[in-house]
């Protein structure tokens, strides 16, 4: 248990810190300028050092996993993206795992049953799960857009009319803030609930989990229920934007701690798993075409080896091989 | 049956009976609290000491897996340490996927080993973790600062026991890397450990006694010349008593069009014989201009689960022997990771391959565009092409006594993309086939449990448990469509399979694709044949009254 409460303790001790810092020690221009300058510049520089990172190295071995039928005859229909023979099928093949998450949806759950038989059913809840997560975070990004431009920018717009269609409450009720509520709880419980999950999971898996709830239930708190003043809230937004050190103005707590933990998963990111984010673009097991043997792949440390060749194999052997008739170089 | 596995009625009632984490047990001990424990069955014996002499490797000594004391060299945590730094640098996939991995569990119970042993160290995100707690521990700052919210730990003696445990309890079959969203390959990181253990000494000798007789001899099996050709000639022998049909193969012939390389268990294991005579039978009836080298004699690669250079130098001699010969191309036998490394490996190591030209089939002019640069061939293209082009005169009537399913090998599915090949063969050569469940096969397949070099007679229990699930989806459509005959393209399938069949499957018989060639071939002034290439009866070819007797 204590690698899933440590973590809860830390998000609820992180997100004290704020709170804490701007109404009891109004510490308000640290928190509100010098903290998110700070995570900001850590996440931008952190994120592309470790891209340029895996970047340098090199691929020595065209290594794609071939999920799909090979390119060889004619005859035979080749399955173009898993197993691409082309740069661009290897480039929809990641997009495809990048957008639609195409290898989780092949997920099967094994089910070992009575007198030693294996079962496999489909089991696309994961598949299910982290789509939701992942594509109403980009929506709930994207819709916050609209603090940091004075116009508001059309797809903004477009964005939160579809996502507040169901208009049940005021102010309107965004669906995304729902979908990623429910997908992180199931994201949660799935690590608790199966002995699989359970066992791999490890502290740095809830923290990110509870850090991005934390965000959205504040964030939530704000808008549905607080209601907290939104015009000071977007003129500090657009003052950072336009990189301003000026000191902010009267903002109701919770926006210092819904921006602190913004702040902190800003500056986790580069140095946890959530770089999964950028690694996904460079796995060399589905970004490489199937065509190694069309085409040679170059290893640039190509190590040198000294194998033992024919001659000396002959050498060893001459008196054996002519016994048995086999043509020889050397007499 | 092996004294090493336990009975089966035994295992079947552990896996009854025993709690485990694949049916849902959790008993509250993190994975890093569990014990590795040695026992009958469950370790390879090591690399002995004159083999390791004569490949210049690391640490020659006397051990056992199940000593305490494991004579590491004085400055083994050294060697491991700047060991994986360097291959940190030289290998982006290694880096890559030690960061990237999210823990999301999708490869969970893909490992056919997590599901013949329910070890939480066996699921492949462990078996990475394991690797990746030492990585963690020994690299990224901030990690190490927050030391025990990521699972770090330090590199001890446990941790080498616990690697040599369990990165050989992973065949390299990258069935996980399927399922992975990252496509994180737990084989890669398996062959990289693998040569981390390889510089202390921590070894397996049933691969690293093929790679020594592969470098002297020219084949894993430690073969000299004269005895290889003789074999084949006995074969050859064998195809005219049963046949009539004298199928000549030569060796190191100069000027052939085709060089045949195929792995040596071929040659000289049942039932790869048989497979071997497939192809002899095969090449005398469409006429190849061909060779078989005495030189380049392995077309399998030990070095492949040794070390990457291990590799490279094993495969070296296939081009060194094409370009003394003279020939215009490669053509190779069926084999599983030989075709990893020939179609993934081998041009990059070893090529260009300049000397040679682009493939064609002399017989349907086929060219072979897709092996443009390596010049390599596998045989089921080669021979699907035959088929499609109507050249082979076949009657699948006379594989009418097999009712066949199809194991596609790991490597050739996962490594390479072939599935509609052997299929198309198969489905000309002989008239009952059935497909395994759909979550068994092609992409999916599952491992025969001994890859990798982990063929071992004294590893007999987790080779069976290991074959458990591909054994298991043989068992459905034995039980369902009464299948006797398991067909593979795979040197190593056809060793392991047909003990893991006894084991499991009892009556399931295991055959190369191209022994059901040889079997269908209607070749040119054959005699009578009323028996298959094993002399077993064919049905309905008995020798009947109806003859001119």
């Amino acid at each position: 248990m204590k690698k899933v409460l440590m973590p809860l303790v830390m998000v609820a001790l992180l997100a004290l810190v704020p709170f804490v810092g701007v109404q009891y020690a109004g510490l308000s221009y640290l928190f509100g300028v010098i903290i998110p300058y700070t995570a900001i510049v850590v996440l931008l520089a952190g994120f592309f050092l470790r891209l340029a990172d895996w970047f340098r190295r090199p691929v020595p071995f065209r290594i794609p996993t071939t999920c799909g039928q090979e390119k060889s005859l004619d005859w035979i229909k080749y399955d173009r993206l898993e197993s691409p023979a082309h740069f661009w099928e290897a480039a929809a093949r990641v997009l495809s795992e990048v957008f639609f998450f195409r290898s989780l949806f092949r997920n099967t759950k094994a089910e070992l049953h009575k007198d030693a038989n294996l079962a496999y059913g489909s089991h696309k809840w994961l598949w299910l799960g982290g789509l939701a997560f992942h594509w109403s975070l980009l929506v709930i990004v994207l819709r916050h857009s609209r603090f940091f431009f004075v116009m508001v920018p059309g797809l903004t717009d477009f964005l939160d009319h579809a996502d507040g269609f169901l208009d049940v409450t005021l102010p309107t009720f965004y669906i995304t803030d729902a979908v990623v509520l429910a997908a992180i709880t199931f994201l949660v419980f799935r690590r608790l609930n199966d002995a699989k999950m359970r066992l791999i999971s490890l502290q740095t898996d809830y923290f990110p989990l509870f850090l991005i709830a934390a965000i959205v239930v504040v964030g939530v708190l704000m808008r549905y229920v607080v209601r907290l003043d939104i015009m000071p809230v977007k003129d500090q937004m657009l003052r950072l934007v336009n990189f301003s050190v000026d000191d902010p103005g009267e903002i109701g707590t919770l926006f210092y701690v819904h921006l602190f933990l913004v702040s902190v998963l800003a500056i986790y990111f580069p140095f946890s798993k959530l770089m999964h984010a950028g690694a996904i673009f460079l796995s060399p097991t589905r970004n490489l075409t199937n065509n190694s043997r069309q085409k040679r792949h170059i290893n640039p440390w190509n190590a040198e080896i000294k194998f033992r060749t024919y001659s000396e194999y002959e050498d060893d052997y001459r008196e054996k091989m002519k016994k048995a008739k086999l043509p020889i170089e050397k007499q | 049956m092996s004294k090493y596995a336990p009975k089966l009625s035994e295992l079947k009632k552990e896996f009854d009976e025993k709690p485990s984490v694949l049916k849902g047990d959790y008993s509250a001990q993190e994975w890093w609290d569990r014990p590795v424990e040695f026992r009958d069955g469950n370790w390879c014996f090591p690399g002995k000491q004159e083999v390791l002499a004569d490949l210049g490797f690391a640490n020659p000594r006397k051990w056992a897996a199940t000593d305490e004391d494991w004579q590491l060299p004085a400055d083994w945590q050294k060697t491991i340490s700047d060991g994986l730094q360097s291959r940190l640098k030289k290998y982006r996939s290694l880096k890559l996927f030690l960061d990237a991995c999210v823990r999301c569990g999708a490869c969970a119970d893909k490992c056919h080993f997590f599901l013949g042993t329910g070890d939480p160290k066996n699921m492949p995100v462990l078996r990475a973790e394991l690797l990746r707690s030492v990585y963690r521990n020994d690299f990224p700052l901030v990690e190490k600062i927050l030391k025990g919210f990521s699972g770090s730990r330090k590199l001890t003696k446990a941790v080498i026991k616990e690697w040599h445990m369990y990165f050989n309890q992973c065949t390299e079959c990258r069935r996980c890397s399927v399922f992975c969203p990252f496509g994180i390959d737990t084989a890669e990181i398996t062959m990289l450990v693998r040569e981390l253990l390889n510089l202390i000494g921590v070894n397996n000798n049933w691969i690293l006694a093929p790679v020594s007789n592969c470098n002297r001899t020219g084949n894993h099996l430690g073969i000299e010349p004269h005895t290889f050709v003789q074999n084949i000639m006995s074969l050859a022998e064998d195809i005219e008593d049963h046949t009539g049909v004298n199928v000549d193969p030569t060796f190191n012939r100069k000027g052939a069009e085709v060089l045949f390389i195929t792995p040596s268990g071929d040659v000289f294991g049942d039932p790869g014989v048989y497979t071997m005579m497939g192809y002899l039978l095969l090449f005398k009836h469409i006429g190849l201009d061909y060779t078989i080298s005495t030189y380049a004699s392995e077309g399998g690669n030990f070095g492949m689960f040794t070390s990457n250079d291990m590799m490279k130098k094993l495969n070296a001699k296939m081009y060194h022997e094409a370009k003394r010969l003279g020939v215009k191309w490669i053509l190779g036998g069926e084999c599983g990771h030989m075709w990893r490394v020939v179609h993934q490996y081998m041009n990059t190591m070893n090529g260009p391959a300049d000397f040679l030209e682009v493939p064609v089939s002399p017989i349907t002019g086929t060219r072979f565009s897709n092996a443009a640069a390596t010049k390599m061939v596998h045989i089921a293209e080669f021979t699907a092409d035959l088929i499609h082009h109507k050249k082979l005169k076949l009657d699948p009537k006379r594989n009418d006594h097999l009712r066949t399913t199809f194991h596609d090998s790991c490597n050739v599915a996962r490594g390479m993309g072939m599935f509609e090949e052997p299929r198309s063969i198969l489905r000309n050569v002989c008239n009952s086939f059935h497909e395994m469940p759909e979550d068994t096969i092609r992409e999916k397949t599952f491992c025969c449990g001994s890859g990798s070099g982990l063929n071992a007679e004294e590893y007999m229990d987790i080779r069976m448990r290991g074959g458990f699930p591909r054994a298991n989806a043989v068992k459905q459509v034995k039980d369902r469509h009464k299948v006797n005959s398991l067909v593979t393209i795979c040197a190593i399938d056809r060793a392991s399979l047909p003990p893991l069949m006894n084991y499991w499957n009892p009556g399931v018989s295991v055959y190369g694709l191209h022994e059901l060639v040889g079997n269908a071939l209607v070749m040119q002034g054959e005699k009578k044949r009323t028996t298959d290439l094993r002399e077993n009866p064919m049905a309905g070819f008995e020798d009947g009254g109806d003859d001119d007797e």
